[in-house]
């Protein structure tokens, strides 16, 4: 076990790398360069394919076909540069093919600018491309999660066979902390040069992959389905995956939730900040909990259906650096039987510790 | 314990390396800390700056509104940072480069870091000077684990390096 200082973005290249990433392309872009820098730079001493892509659709299309030969594959870019790869996402849920996709999110719309922000959570969450799909999106809140997801995220594609998405920001990409490695750094160990062909080694467990179809027959991965009737049927497989991902695969924090009135509901950067006022609150003894969901898809709904019905609830507060997009899961899922508020900020702007209190002290004036 | 610390300068002081060892440092303590760079289109010439965050209690924002102690560079950071800091709260200003500052309201301290730095044979230490003198009045980690950081991030080539910084830091905890 080391404790290394490391920003974010080196976090999720590091994870992603241990936990058998065989395959990297994409193209640059800010807030999230140090993650690519920091594959071009480990990917070959590994042994492992590091592509800088011509362009961001060049780059998913190349994880479309990593996949499909049966490596770890992966490619991470920020929010106007994933608006680009939609479409190869559609396709690789299309094809059920697992890879990761990695956002680290700028404040739009457009171009925008280069600053923190969470408004591409509809884009994640409701599948920014065309067709009836779904990524599962997992929102880590610091440096060490960042870290620690990847594990997972790599996991639940391989599972399930479908694109998982990693939604981060400027300021979780950007900012340093200490960081807990569990396996032996790979940083730290440049003199093991032996290359591990990461392609083969995953491909021995997808007995879908496209390895070559000697002495077996072929195998497909295609996104086109033109005989009448198979579309839907192929639907109808896809939404009951669908299903079972919802069933089994929803992950939230939850803090002081039992005797909680005011429930404060953020993710990723933000729910460090509303956390941090939480905690200040009820060391005055303030009844605030919090729920932070680390699936945004599938959404962690049932604890919200549990407490809204419960005596003690009185309200749920809505923090994100966007103008309330998770806004609209909490809504769906309270069904209104609580009422829900809302404090959002974007454009670069973050909520701050004193614009939460303030907002809590107007919620529990009005109550 | 919670200190938020803002460090601003001019591209090449070493902003955001005085900011990356004070972090280490303070990991080394096991403190939690945070490190935030200024990742904007910075231009030569202009501003550079990084916020650190110490505690003994998990960090929420790595962003910090109002510092509780600023250390400033050089004369277009004290411009851009000297509202963002607390009533009573640590300045620490390098007058070698900045305009002479006076506020009643807060702890000012002027030395000429970059002319200290000069005499000792290296401009460049003049961020370790400050550190120095930042750590002499806010003793959030101390001088030996700033010293062995120094020790173990300075790479091969620049092992001749170490000396001039730990004596820099050393004569900036003297400073008053």
């Amino acid at each position: 076990m080391k404790k290394i200082l490391m920003t974010g973005n080196e976090a999720i290249a590091e994870g992603a790398i241990q936990a058998g990433c065989g395959f990297y392309s994409g193209y640059p872009i800010t807030p999230q360069n140090e993650l690519i820098g920091y594959f071009a730079k480990h990917m070959p001493e590994k042994g492992r394919i590091f592509i800088q892509a011509e362009s961001e659709l060049a780059a998913i299309n190349m994880v479309f076909g990593a996949s499909a030969a049966g490596a770890r594959a992966m490619t991470s870019s920020s929010s106007p540069g994933i608006s680009l790869k939609q479409e190869g996402i559609s396709y690789i849920a299309a094809a059920e093919l697992p890879a990761v996709i990695v956002n680290v999110m700028r404040a739009g719309p457009g171009l925008g600018n280069i600053w923190p922000a969470q408004s591409d959570y509809f884009q994640a969450t409701r599948s920014g491309g065309h067709g009836d799909y779904h990524c599962i999106v997992l929102a880590p809140a610091s440096v060490q999660e960042s870290y620690d997801i990847m594990f997972l995220a790599f996991d639940l594609a391989d599972k399930y066979r479908n694109p998982v998405m990693i939604l981060s920001d400027g300021i979780l990409g950007q900012m340093m902390e200490p960081l807990v490695v569990s396996g032996e750094l790979l940083v730290a160990s440049r003199k093991n040069k032996r290359p591990i062909n990461q392609l083969t080694t995953h491909q021995l467990t997808k007995p879908w992959a496209l390895t070559g179809c000697k002495g077996r027959k072929p195998n497909i991965a295609k996104s086109f389905y033109l005989k009448e009737g198979d579309l839907e049927k192929f639907n109808l497989r896809l939404q009951g995956k669908y299903k079972n991902i919802q069933d089994k695969e929803t992950r939230y924090e939850g803090l002081f939730l039992e005797d909680a009135k005011i429930i404060v509901v953020a993710y990723g950067t933000m729910a460090r900040i509303a956390k941090s006022v939480v905690n200040k609150l009820r060391e005055q003894g303030k009844k605030i909990g919090l729920i932070r969901p680390v699936t945004l898809w599938p959404f962690p709904k049932k604890i919200f259906q549990r407490l809204a019905v419960s005596d003690k609830l009185l309200v749920f507060l809505v923090i994100e650096m966007s103008y309330g997009q998770m806004l609209e899961d909490v809504q769906l899922a309270v069904n209104g039987k609580a009422p829900v508020e809302f404090l959002g900020r974007s454009g670069g702007g973050v909520p701050t510790e004193e614009e939460i209190i303030k907002k809590l002290q107007a919620i529990s004036f009005k109550l | 314990m919670t200190e938020r610390i803002i460090i601003a300068g001019s591209g090449g002081q070493g902003i955001m390396l005085l900011g990356k060892i004070l972090s280490e440092a303070a990991m080394r303590e096991n403190k939690f800390v945070t490190w935030l760079p200024a990742y904007g289109a910075e231009v030569r010439g202009g501003t550079s700056h990084c916020m650190v965050v110490i505690s003994d209690k998990e960090i929420g924002s790595p962003n910090i509104e109002k510092a509780d102690s600023l250390i400033i560079m050089n004369g277009p950071s004290l411009m851009r940072f000297k509202k963002r800091i607390k009533e009573r709260g640590l300045l620490i200003i390098n007058s070698s480069l900045a305009s002479k500052y006076k506020n009643i309201k807060l702890n000012v301290l002027e030395q000429p870091f970059s002319d200290i730095a000069v005499g000792l044979g290296n401009i460049k230490v003049a961020n370790m000077l400050a550190l120095g003198l930042f750590l002499a009045k806010k003793k959030v980690v101390s001088l030996k684990s700033v010293s062995e950081v120094i020790q173990a991030i300075a790479p091969d080539d620049k092992k001749a390096l170490v000396e001039i910084n730990k004596k820099a830091l050393e004569e900036g905890s003297g400073l008053k």
